[in-house]
């Protein structure tokens, strides 16, 4: 192959995204801080130093199955913590977006993820009643909704929540950045 | 002291009246703010979990809005979820090379560009390092002598971007309260998790945070804070967090400015404590002492 043809095929190379996550959590010493760390682990079913272990393994399915990345609430502490200093929450980051690529991601939490974006999409801003009506129109559940009603009520009450968005931010606000995004993460 | 303002989706919102009494307490101490007009969400925590590019984009916007103005001045972010986001393009833009280039391809459909450099600053960084506490207390019109406050730093204002804090055990926010008049209330959960985002998907796992929250927070009168997601968590689940402890945990949760403009001696209409969920009435009486929160003619 020429010079200029290796460079090509270099440039076109695919990274795999799950050996980009692997990569982070390499050099883990299954020292356990993090899981020690974590204000969410209690309600996990693998802690997060298992977590990693199963990352190092490629245990992919049980991973995807697993609860544990759905209740990272992004506090950072593992990764103040971790002695090797792994960038934990970033690794979290990614395999929730991988999830969402790959659609298997747990329902209840990337819906409203889906929709956040999506009304950022269209306003720019995110007015937090209309996100709010549109997540649950969108789980097509009649009972969730009830357990935020009280806040609903009480924010509305306080006449804080304001349904309308301001001109500035006609639908189709950002359409163009987000189009972009997609063609340049869709090409690398 | 001149700042470009960033003041996010929730101040608009849930947290207006964070927005109001920061801008007021700026105000007071011949602080300038300047709001950029077209700015748009910062992708909170959710574009992140759909897409890196999305994540480091939506706030790159921001900045590239402010360096179109051409002006020497930091990005001063009372939300600390946005805080860790603005300041976030920068760290990774250190880090990786070709990530600027990438996130300009993407702002380039609309004309933008960022180059770097424009300092992301949370308010709580401005407040202790740049005004300071000896200024704070020139301002003080009526000390808040006897009110013992929790100090509640949360996560992302000092995680994993800090730097003018410790940020597992902080304490940057008590010579401030003390210039206040006001007592520190001696507990070591300023630092730890509100449970964030979890609130709205994993709401039993949050309540179990807040909960623990609140039950060392009491002994103190009221919790300051400086994010509107922690504030939203503390203040509006305390009637779920006091069934799980079996006891009643209500209490008050402001914001830092709010407490500041209090011994400022601003009005209502520059506090809105009327606008927190939780104010509550043995609260209420306590500040009638200081007069607080009275519209001044
Ligand atoms: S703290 Fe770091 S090294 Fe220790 S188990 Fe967790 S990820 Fe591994
Ligand atoms: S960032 Fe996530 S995984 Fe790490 S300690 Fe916090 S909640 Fe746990």
């Amino acid at each position: 192959m020429s010079e200029e043809k290796l460079e090509l095929a270099e440039e076109h190379t695919i990274v795999d995204p799950m050996a980009a996550i692997q990569e982070k959590v390499r050099a883990c010493m299954q020292c356990g801080t993090c899981t020690g760390s974590c204000a969410n682990s209690f309600a996990m079913d693998y802690t997060p130093r298992q977590l990693w272990r199963m990352l190092q393994l490629g245990l992919t399915d049980e991973l995807f199955n697993s609860k544990t990345f759905s209740l990272c609430s992004s506090c950072y502490y593992c990764t103040l913590r971790c002695p090797r200093g792994l960038p934990l929450t970033e690794a979290i980051h990614s395999l929730k977006q991988l999830a969402v690529a790959r659609g298997i991601s747990e329902k209840k939490g990337s819906r409203f993820y889906r929709t956040f974006v999506e009304t950022v999409r269209r306003y720019g801003r995110v007015r937090e009643m209309e996100l709010m009506a549109r997540y649950f129109l969108s789980m097509k559940s009649p009972i969730l909704p009830l357990s935020f009603t009280p806040l609903g009520v009480k924010l509305m009450l306080k006449g804080k929540v304001s349904p309308e968005m301001p001109k500035l931010y006609g639908p189709g606000k950002l359409d163009a950045i987000f189009r972009k995004v997609e063609q340049v993460e869709g090409s690398s | 002291m001149k700042y470009f303002y960033y003041s996010g989706c929730s101040l608009e919102g849930t947290a207006l009246e964070y927005n109001i009494s920061t801008q007021a307490m700026m105000r007071a101490l011949g602080i300038e703010l300047l709001e950029l007009e077209d700015w748009t969400c910062c992708g909170a925590s959710a574009a992140e979990s759909i897409s890196d590019l999305l994540s480091l984009v939506l706030p790159a916007r921001n900045l590239a809005l402010a360096e179109q103005m051409d002006m020497d001045c930091d990005f001063l972010i009372p939300c600390s979820a946005c805080y860790l986001n603005l300041r976030k393009v920068d760290e990774r833009a250190k880090k990786e090379e070709g990530l600027l280039d990438k996130i300009n391809e993407v702002l380039g459909e609309e004309g933008l560009g960022y180059h770097g450099g424009i300092k992301s600053r949370h308010l709580l960084d401005v407040i202790v390092t740049d005004i300071g506490p000896e200024m704070i207390r020139s301002q003080v019109k009526r000390e808040l002598s006897g009110l013992r406050v929790a100090l509640y730093y949360g996560c992302q204002a000092l995680r994993p971007y800090g730097g003018y804090d410790d940020p597992e055990q902080p304490r940057c926010m008590e010579p401030l309260i003390e210039a206040l008049g006001a007592e520190v209330h001696d507990w070591t959960m300023g630092a730890k998790c509100c449970g964030a985002g979890l609130m709205t998907t994993k709401k039993e796992v949050a309540i179990e945070l807040t909960s623990s929250l609140l039950e060392a927070a009491k002994g103190a009168d009221c919790i300051a804070t400086v994010c509107p997601m922690c504030q939203m968590n503390l203040d509006s689940y305390q009637k779920k967090a006091s069934e799980v402890k079996q006891e009643n945990l209500s209490i008050s949760v402001f914001y830092l400015p709010q407490l500041i403009g209090m011994a400022f001696g601003l009005g209502e209409e520059d506090l809105k404590l009327g606008l927190n969920m939780a104010y509550t009435n043995s609260l209420k009486a306590k500040l009638a002492e200081y007069r607080v929160g009275i519209t001044q003619q």
